[in-house]
């Protein structure tokens, strides 16, 4: 933080930059057109927000989305990244292509449940199976915001539409649960009710050296904030358990506070960085696949709305691009030299079929 | 082993009737996963290596073991090597279909029956050899015999019809050229069907086969292995494939070529990223991710597939991001007939997905222009930043063909325009889509350019020139209107028909694999009917501005095509209304490759109308 200096006139503060020297601005974009109040924009300032305190260069960062209010919320952040507001439910197959074409690029997906869980459902859970590095953000509100308030796969068994008449009897989709299956290394669950948890788990979710994903509850104000509904606002505030408090210290910070081991469990990635869990009411081990499969379906059956680090593995499988063996430099730039092979090659092939 | 025996000499030595020299077409009736294949290439390769010109074309009806397998090879001395229907010589293997492949057979044909298969011979026109292939690898043991039995059909035919006992051991050798051992075991066996046939057969039929210089530095290659080779040559970085017939064999010869030539030098680590997609959608959506990071992205497909990535290939001509589909068609429509072949997505590729949408399409007529097409696809695709597909088909894609050798590639590679971060210092702005030089082609930038200058919002809605979204009518009407203008400087930029003009007022067009088939009818329309006509093949689409002089500049013009609805016509038509009133279609759609003669027919009914 500045620091006031001591001369007679008082000089204005200078403002605060992250450890590129930019200001929060360069990680903002273009003005939200979503309805005021939506969830999903309160989102999009945490994902700002944390490419800035994480200290990402924007240009080295591509944002991805499908279709969707949550899909257009990649115009609304980071301007100076390349964003791809591509087609409904298809964005988390073009990651796979995109990280394949450069391997140095940081990824961030946004989707929506409806664009995840119905129609990309099969691309999201094979692109964790790939275990494509990125941030995978799911602003997840019951309803398709978009085209006017239509159940989503992910709302709850007996929750009523808006008008009152509709009730969902179908099973939810947990995309939690489903990515914990595909063997992702990074799960969350988080509300944009808690901006405080929401920045944390963003950030952890950048140093995650994989697949990362968080399933963000964001209330869709126009079509699913009303009485009966589960992903309403006053529903999620009310509900909200969080597992955790969770804090989030990048490798390039020093660790400022001690940690009670008694209370407080550190979790070291692999850059350096370090997560802390500080215990709440009881004492939860994301590390433990099976307690996180256990709790999500207890919460499904019991209505009970968990946040924070479901499920972290220490040691996560290859990412895609370390399966796929490839160079270090990115496939996109390589010269001719490295992608034509020689003519003696082409007579060898030649002979061979003569 | 007996493979230092005496050979008995051939039938020819002897034989003194009538003969029909290097002209014939041979059929064999076997079943399928019996090793019929390998025996089948050993004869195409043996005459192939006697210096005579040979076509093959493999009829089968899936990759599952038993069921019936017909391949035709035909020999031609004048180099007349497309599908020519009614074979002179057929050897019936297979008890399955032997009774409807005797039945097809033309009066006069030759017939190599096996003993076993012989109470099925109910006719009395055919020119008969019994023989007893089973008894004749009897002593072979008994697990390879299933497989050994078709060289010895091999040895009959080659006894019979002249076939060199040296090219068919030198054809065994290639054939099996890993195995040794196996190559021995099948050198043997050809061997005893040709002692069995030299023993116990008269020639009573007029074919034989004689040497000739033809097929010197020729190769004999599948037209997916060729495009796979184009691609690998081409620069491919990255493919995304979902396995379907008759486009698998392309996606698996590519990845083998990339993963055996394409490793970094220093590192041995790959220079490319080839990932089996969870399905077709997925496939053409990491191509289009690829291209827009700036890899050279392609899938492999069929028919099926085309029609699953249909709204991504709207996304990639919208937002014109690179991207190449090979589509290897097969029958349909529906899952139609995955092992038959069939020019019908023609239409469908040009229009791929919904509102205005074109795409550019190249369609090789061989394997050597598979190849040559095939190591250009990422060129056009980033000079013009859109999808690109080339349109090969089953035909091509699966049969052997007797093929020219390809040349090393020697153009630069065209990475279009792309501005660098120096570009962006010197330029000092950036607006995606503007069309600075006119000709419809903006620049763009690849992620992870380092510059803050560099970045735009990519998005299949309405889009400004600074790529901002607009629903602006003026807007909207703007961009649509420099894509057209874009698509017309790709119709100048692309490669021309090829042509042979001979004063006629008669014209035929044809694409792709049709061509073999079109320039022997037009010999035989000449021969025949003393028909002269003029030959226009398109190569790829939109067409060509001589196109439509060809057209307009002939009396009538036969478009040839392999599908029923006169695909590429009604594209002509759309684009060229003013000539539509004279043009016919000639349409083959059985699923056969086309054949001269029904081309032949096709034109002779309508001229004579
Ligand atoms: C292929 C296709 N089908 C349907 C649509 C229409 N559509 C647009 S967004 C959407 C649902 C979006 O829901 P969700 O992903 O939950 O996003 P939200 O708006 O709720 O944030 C649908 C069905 C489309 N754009 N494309
Ligand atoms: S419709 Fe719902 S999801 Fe869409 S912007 Fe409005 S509040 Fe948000
Ligand atoms: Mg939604």
């Amino acid at each position: 933080m500045a620091t006031a200096t001591p001369t007679s006139t008082p000089t204005p503060q200078a403002p605060a930059v992250n450890r590129l020297n930019r200001q929060l601005p360069d990680y903002k974009g273009l003005p939200s057109t979503l309805c005021a109040g939506c969830g999903h924009d309160v989102i999009t300032g945490q994902i700002a927000r944390a490419y800035w305190e994480s200290g990402v260069e924007p240009w080295s960062l591509a944002k991805l989305s499908g279709i969707g209010c949550s899909s257009k919320t990649t115009a609304y952040f980071l301007s100076k990244s390349h964003g791809f507001n591509a087609v409904h439910g298809r964005m988390a197959a073009i990651a796979a292509g995109v990280t394949a074409a450069n391997r140095r690029l940081a990824l961030i997906g946004v989707s929506g449940d409806g664009d995840t869980a119905s129609i990309g459902f099969s691309h999201f859970l094979h692109t964790v199976r790939r275990n494509v590095r990125m941030v995978y953000v799911i602003e997840n509100n019951g309803v398709y915001g978009l085209t006017k308030g239509q159940f989503s796969a992910t709302a709850d068994r007996g929750s009523v539409r808006k008008g009152g008449v509709d009730v969902n009897e179908s099973y939810p989709i947990d995309c939690c649960a489903l990515a914990i299956e595909m063997g992702c290394s990074f799960v969350a669950r988080s509300f944009s009710g808690d901006t405080k948890q929401l920045l944390q788990l963003l950030k952890a979710a950048i140093a995650h050296p994989g697949m990362a994903v968080l399933d963000v509850v964001s209330p869709c104000i126009t079509f699913n904030n009303h009485e009966g509904s589960t992903k309403s606002y006053k529903f999620a505030k009310a509900q909200e358990d969080p597992l955790h408090e969770i804090g989030f210290v990048p490798h390039f910070e020093p660790m400022l506070v001690d940690v009670d081991p008694g209370k407080t469990k550190v979790i070291d990635l692999p850059d350096g960085g370090k997560i802390t869990l500080t215990k709440l009411a009881t004492d939860y081990d994301p590390a433990n696949r099976a307690g996180a499969l256990n709790l999500l379906a207890q919460d499904k059956i019991e209505r009970r709305f968990h946040t924070g680090l479901i499920y972290h593995n220490p040691s996560p499988s290859l990412s895609f691009i370390e399966q796929m063996g490839m160079v270090d430099e990115p496939l996109a730039t390589l010269p001719q030299s490295s992608t034509r092979p020689g003519r003696e090659v082409l007579e060898q092939v030649m002979e061979s079929l003569s | 082993m007996g493979t230092a025996t005496e050979i008995a000499p051939s039938a020819a030595a002897t034989y003194t009737g009538e003969t029909i020299v290097n002209d014939l077409v041979i059929e064999v009736a076997t079943s399928n996963g019996t090793g019929s294949q390998s025996a089948n290439l050993v004869l195409m390769r043996s005459i192939f290596r006697m210096g005579v010109p040979v076509g093959a074309k493999n009829l089968f009806p899936s990759n599952i073991q038993g069921l019936p397998t017909w391949f035709t090879i035909r020999a031609n001395g004048d180099g007349w090597i497309a599908k020519r229907v009614a074979p002179d010589v057929f050897i019936a293997m297979n008890e399955e279909s032997v009774e409807d492949d005797l039945a097809k057979l033309r009066p006069g044909a030759v017939l190599l029956l096996r003993t076993a298969l012989k109470g099925f011979l109910k006719r009395n026109d055919l020119i008969v050899y019994e023989c007893p292939f089973d008894e004749m690898v009897k002593d072979v043991d008994v697990k390879l015999r299933k497989m050994v039995v078709n060289m010895a059909y091999v040895g009959v035919v080659g006894w019979l019809l002249n076939i060199e006992m040296e090219a068919i051991d030198a054809a065994i050798h290639k054939q099996f050229a890993a195995k040794a051992k196996a190559a021995e075991i099948n050198v043997v066996c050809a061997r005893k069907g040709w002692a069995w046939a030299a023993e116990h057969l008269r020639k009573k039929d007029p074919f034989l086969l004689r040497r000739l210089d033809k097929t010197k530095g020729k190769i004999i290659v599948e037209g997916n292995n060729a495009t796979a080779l184009g691609l690998t040559f081409g620069g491919c970085t990255f493919l995304a494939w979902y396995p379907i017939t008759p486009s698998s064999t392309c996606a698996e010869a590519l990845i083998d070529y990339l993963s055996e030539h394409r490793k970094d030098a220093a590192t041995g680590k790959a220079t490319f990223c080839a990932v089996q997609a969870e399905d077709e959608l997925g496939a053409i959506g990491m191509v289009v991710g690829a291209g827009w990071v700036g890899a050279r992205a392609c899938t492999t497909t069929s028919g099926p597939g085309i029609s699953l990535m249909s709204e991504i290939a709207g996304l990639s001509y919208f937002a014109e991001i690179p991207a190449v589909i090979v589509d290897v068609q097969r029958m349909g429509p529906s899952t139609g007939l995955p092992t038959r072949t069939c020019q019908g997505d023609m239409l469908k590729a040009y229009y791929l997905s919904h509102g205005d949408t074109k795409h550019i399409l190249f369609i090789p007529k061989n394997p050597k222009e598979a190849f040559e097409m095939g190591s250009r696809l990422f060129d056009v695709a980033e000079h013009y930043q859109t999808l690109v597909f080339m349109m090969t088909d089953l035909d091509l894609g699966m049969n052997y063909w007797m093929s020219d050798r390809f040349e090393m590639p020697t153009h630069r590679e065209d990475r279009g325009k792309v501005l660098t971060a120096a570009d962006l210092d010197r330029l000092g702005q950036f607006a995606r889509y503007k069309d600075v030089d006119g000709d419809g082609i903006c620049y763009r930038t690849l992620p992870g350019t380092d510059h803050d200058l560099a970045a735009y919002f990519t998005r299949g809605t309405g889009h400004t020139e600074r790529a901002t979204y607009t629903e602006k009518p003026a807007d909207w009407q703007r961009n649509m209107d420099r894509l057209a203008r874009k698509f017309e400087t790709v119709r100048r930029e692309l490669p021309p028909p090829e042509e042979d003009l001979t004063g006629s007022p008669v014209g035929v067009i044809a694409y792709g694999t049709s061509d073999e088939a079109v320039a022997e009818a037009r010999h035989l329309l000449r021969l025949e009917e003393g028909l002269e006509t003029d030959y226009l093949r398109v190569l790829a689409l939109p067409a060509h501005v001589r196109v439509k002089e060809f057209l307009s500049s002939h009396r009538v013009t036969y478009v040839v095509e392999q599908n029923r609805d006169a695909q590429m016509r009604a594209i002509f038509a759309a684009e060229f209304p003013e000539s539509a009133s004279r043009v016919r279609s000639v349409l083959h759609y059985s699923g056969d490759p086309i054949d001269a003669r029904s081309v032949v027919e096709g034109i002779v009914k309508q001229e004579k109308r």
